[in-house]
């Protein structure tokens, strides 16, 4: 019995953890993997954009100030951001249903993919802004 | 089966039980809501883009019409029942505290469903008018 309780005391063994992100060369794919994560996190706090956009558009007197912001320097700014963040976090999205069908794991496949994810990203954005811009005026 | 139960390992703790039945619920609803957000994002990105540079009274409207107020409220829901499940894993993977995880994700959930009662109420608002 004094055996088997000094079993259920015993401090778990010092084992070699598994190496962390800090180990690793960093990689295309895996940077892509954190952007991810990163654009998701961004667009989560970016809704609060979207409920503010809505319930402005529903009132009036409170439109104008939100027009104000989203024409200023910071807002265009932050919604430049949002809208990279928004085609960025979607176009990795759709790679990640294509890993889910079990394809474009291959060496070079998922090099392509995540350059033709960045590059899509930027190319929509910049298009989507030069669109904006053209509507709404630079200044 | 039998033995002193502080040597038994979790897995003898739990064999016989069955399974829990609903493991793979998030996995699927974060895939389901993943697949809606793609067409519904693009809608609403071309909704927005119609709407640059109107005024208040003219957004009102457009916003107010059946489609749009439909496609709307249906982003809505799919994007912020994403994001939940998205916050979730991520708290879940970085906060090992016990308490302080289920204060975030209690905190996760309101913020989830503040954000999504906000512009739904706008939207029907906008629809109805009230």
């Amino acid at each position: 019995m004094a055996d088997s309780r000094s079993l259920e005391r015993r401090t778990p063994a010092e084992r070699p953890l598994s190496p962390h992100l800090q180990i690793y060369k960093p990689m295309l794919t895996m940077m892509m993997s954190i952007v991810h994560r990163i654009t998701g996190a961004g667009l989560y706090f970016g809704t609060l954009l979207v409920a503010w956009w809505l319930l402005a558009a529903a009132s009036p007197t409170g439109y104008a100030r939100f027009q104000w912001f989203a024409s200023s320097w910071i807002g265009r700014l932050i919604l430049f951001g949002y809208t990279w963040a928004l085609i960025h976090h979607m176009l990795s999205g759709i790679r990640h249903l294509i890993w889910d069908t079990g394809r474009g794991f291959g060496p070079s496949e998922r090099e392509w993919l995540a350059a033709a994810n960045l590059i899509g990203s930027i190319a929509i954005t910049v298009l989507l802004w030069f669109f904006v811009l053209l509507t709404m005026g630079v200044g | 089966m039998s033995g002193p139960a502080h040597i038994r390992t979790p897995l003898a703790r739990v064999r016989g039980f069955g399974s829990a039945k609903s493991g793979t619920q998030h996995f699927w609803h974060q895939r389901l809501t993943a697949v809606a957000n793609i067409p519904l994002t693009i809608a609403a990105v071309i909704i927005l883009i119609t709407l640059l540079g109107r005024n208040q009274a003219a957004t009102a409207q457009i916003l107010a019409s059946p489609a749009v107020a439909i496609i709307m409220l249906l982003f809505i829901i799919s994007i912020v029942t994403h994001m939940k499940i998205g916050m979730q894993v991520i708290i879940e993977d970085y906060v090992h505290d016990e308490s302080g995880k289920l204060t975030l994700l209690m905190a996760n959930t309101f913020f989830c469903w503040v954000v999504g009662a906000i512009s739904v109420y706008a939207l029907l608002k906008l629809s109805f008018g009230l």
